[in-house]
């Protein structure tokens, strides 16, 4: 295998996110961990967003084919592409607005078909690209530019949301937990099934400086010491778990991918029909 | 029943026409969501796709069936997707984005009588401005009107072609009348159809958005490296949202990649148009009242004659101003309260009286009796 560089499977051009966004981090785990699986390029790859910060993780930048969608349907477009073309590894990235937000039923239907694609969900807790405003993921009380007196309603726990789904995989880390995310989007992109990943990402701009957290720095010290194991986390009380941050693989089992059970009735359809 | 349905005739509903129709044109993917009357299009579908190594899915609702539609063209599938009035509603963010994004698909909005849930059941012609100007921003559709199960099937197949000929989404506005009858049909041989496929890039091209013409279209996972946008792009596909050039070029350029082509595009049929001095332009179901109107007419000495349209849009402007300037006034009767009239009235620009004549059905079309009554009282008037 060649040596890892990420000038191969991206674009020259300027990424155009914020200094110390969280976005940088996504981009290198994932474009490694994709090199660490053995691809050399991102031929194999087409990759789905809607509309966000992170939905620009992908698109343009990356030296593949990407589509990038309204905001909130990259799910139900990347249905299409995976359906029409199954070989093809179909990866969805969003923003929490975008997947969580505009865009859950999408989620939790393909998770229930259990549709073979990846979700990668950079959950920076705010509405990044619109500027700062309460997103379904936002802690509550915090200030957001849309919720003055603090944020009255209580944020998703997405990742436990797409297990009750019934995913193949699911899993949360944090930009902080780098080689673990990595290791995370190995395994997703490996599955057969639904695989979703929820990276707890730093959006200084619209987010950490106005909760107190002045840099890049002090959230991902905040992601650091705030994270709990997922293990750890069950024996844990609701009381004990406010404000922390429950990391790990959530799920990792096998079901039959979508893609298969459609094929094979195809298949019969198609024979049935001949034979007639 | 075979894979290929067997060339005959036969006793036919107009959506099960419109479903073998697309099947016939080389459609092999649809996603929709169940909506009275557009129904029985996902459900033949769901039957027939997979004997064609086809693919049909119900999605959770009309914004993920369009977005699936999107997804499976630009995987290199002719794709549709069937709805009415409320599911249509619902759409129209991902036509805009098809339409920007030049991505072939069909929509066929079986409609009914709106607003809102209005009456799912019954028939009415009301979104006939929604489907010119139903997304935001600036656009030319393409938009196609049947009057009978055989168009059911003929313009189906149609609007296919259109789909892949321009690269652009194409609306195919049926209603409930049109779509729930049943009639005599023929199917024609495989062989006698007509069927345009889509142009596929060569190895070495490196523009797919914009070029002027229709330009050829990858599918991802063919190593074009596309990246496919509905925000301003340049003719790579690569966002350029800050320049006010590419903008103006990209938004005029995919209207005129339409416009210029309208007199390929639009299509009406004419009926007893010579010497006559009354004009009726119709369209849809309401068209069907007009055969016998005619009829009627010539029983109480006045000729009257008929311009069907079959596209709604690009308007076939032409056919009606040179109509307009042969007769002494033009009716135009819809289901709805007056859409096509407007347009119908700026074409022909003062050159003759136009005369509207709506109805909101709540289940009753518009009968020949009406209209010629309607005649009668436009003649006299201006006699
Ligand atoms: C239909 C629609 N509504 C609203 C918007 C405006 N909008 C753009 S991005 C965005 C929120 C994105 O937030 P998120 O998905 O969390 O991504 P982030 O920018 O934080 O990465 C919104 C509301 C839009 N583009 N389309
Ligand atoms: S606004 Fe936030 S999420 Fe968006 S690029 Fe800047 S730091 Fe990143």
């Amino acid at each position: 295998m060649t040596e890892f560089s990420i000038r191969e499977y991206l674009r020259s051009m300027r990424l155009p996110f914020c200094t110390g966004c969280g976005n940088m981090t996504v981009i290198s785990c994932f474009l490694k961990a994709v090199h660490e699986l053995g691809y050399e390029d991102l031929r194999k790859f087409v990759f789905c967003s809607g509309i966000g910060c992170a939905a620009w993780i992908p698109s343009p930048h990356f030296k593949a084919d990407s589509i990038h969608t309204t905001h909130g349907r990259s799910i139900p477009t990347a249905t299409g592409v995976k359906l029409v073309r199954p070989t093809l590894n179909v990866v969805v990235f969003g923003g929490d607005g975008d997947l969580v937000g505009i865009g859950l039923s999408h989620l939790i239907h393909a998770t229930r078909r259990n549709l073979d694609i990846t979700v990668i969900m950079v959950n920076n807790m705010i509405y990044g690209m619109t500027g700062g405003q309460m997103a379904p993921t936002t802690p509550f009380k915090a200030k957001t530019t849309t919720t003055p007196y603090g944020n009255l309603e209580r944020p998703f726990d997405a990742t436990q949301l797409i297990v009750a789904a019934g995913a193949c995989y699911a899993a949360r880390w944090t930009t902080f937990h780098i080689d673990q995310l990595r290791g995370a989007m190995k395994r997703a992109l490996t599955t057969k099934g639904f695989a979703f990943i929820e990276a707890i990402s730093q959006c200084p701009t619209a987010f950490g400086r106005r909760v107190g957290l002045k840099t890049p720095k002090e959230m991902l010290r905040w992601f650091k010491e705030e994270s709990v194991p997922v293990q750890k986390a069950r024996k844990m009380t609701d009381g004990d778990l406010v404000g922390k941050i429950v990391i790990g693989d959530f799920v990792c089992r096998e079901r039959p991918p979508f893609t298969k059970t459609v094929y094979e009735t195809i298949k019969e359809a198609a024979n049935d029909t001949q034979a007639s | 029943m075979t894979k290929q349905f067997p060339p005959g005739t036969y006793f036919m509903q107009g959506n099960q026409a419109c479903a073998e129709a697309a099947i016939a044109a080389g459609c092999r993917f649809f996603a929709g969501y169940p909506i009275t009357p557009a129904t029985e299009i996902a459900e033949h579908l769901a039957n027939r796709l997979p004997q064609t190594h086809g693919i049909a899915i119900q999605m959770e609702d009309e914004l993920a069936a369009l977005s699936a539609v999107i997804g499976a063209s630009w995987a290199g599938a002719k794709a549709m997707t069937a709805t009415s009035g409320p599911g249509f509603s619902l759409m129209q963010e991902n036509i805009g984005y098809a339409f920007m994004t030049e991505t072939p698909c069909v929509i066929a909005d079986i409609q009914r009588a709106g607003p809102s849930t209005g009456q799912a059941t019954k028939c009415a012609q009301g979104d006939v401005m929604q489907s010119r100007w139903g997304t935001h921003g600036d656009y030319t559709p393409i938009v196609l009107s049947p009057n009978s199960v055989q168009e059911m099937y003929s313009l189906t197949i149609r609007a296919f072609n259109l789909a892949e000929t321009y690269r652009t989404p194409v609306i195919f506005l049926a209603d409930e009348i049109v779509a729930h009858m049943r009639e005599r049909i023929i199917i024609p041989p495989s062989h006698e159809i007509r069927i345009v496929n889509r142009k596929k890039p060569r190895k070495t091209d490196k523009t797919f958005f914009n070029t002027g013409k229709t330009p050829p279209m990858p599918s991802v996972g063919d190593g074009f490296n596309v990246p496919v946008t509905g925000s301003t792009h340049n003719k790579h596909g690569h966002r350029y949202t800050a320049d006010s050039v590419v903008h103006r070029q990209l938004v005029e350029g995919l209207a005129s990649k339409i416009n210029k082509n309208a007199n390929q595009i639009t299509n009406h049929e004419d009926y007893n148009t010579e010497n006559c001095e009354i004009i009726i332009v119709s369209y849809g179901c309401t068209s069907r009242a007009v055969y016998e109107t005619i009829e009627l007419a010539k029983k109480k000495g006045i000729n009257a004659g008929s311009i069907r349209l079959k596209t709604l849009w690009p308007f076939p402007e032409k056919a009606i101003q040179t109509a307009a300037k042969n007769v002494k006034m033009i009716l135009v009767p819809e289901m709805n309260l007056r859409q096509i009239f407007y347009e119908v009235e700026r074409v022909v620009h003062g050159a003759t009286p136009v005369l509207p004549m709506n109805k909101i059905g709540g289940g009753e079309m518009i009968t020949p009796e009406e209209l010629l009554a309607e005649i009668i009282r436009g003649v006299s008037n201006i006699d």
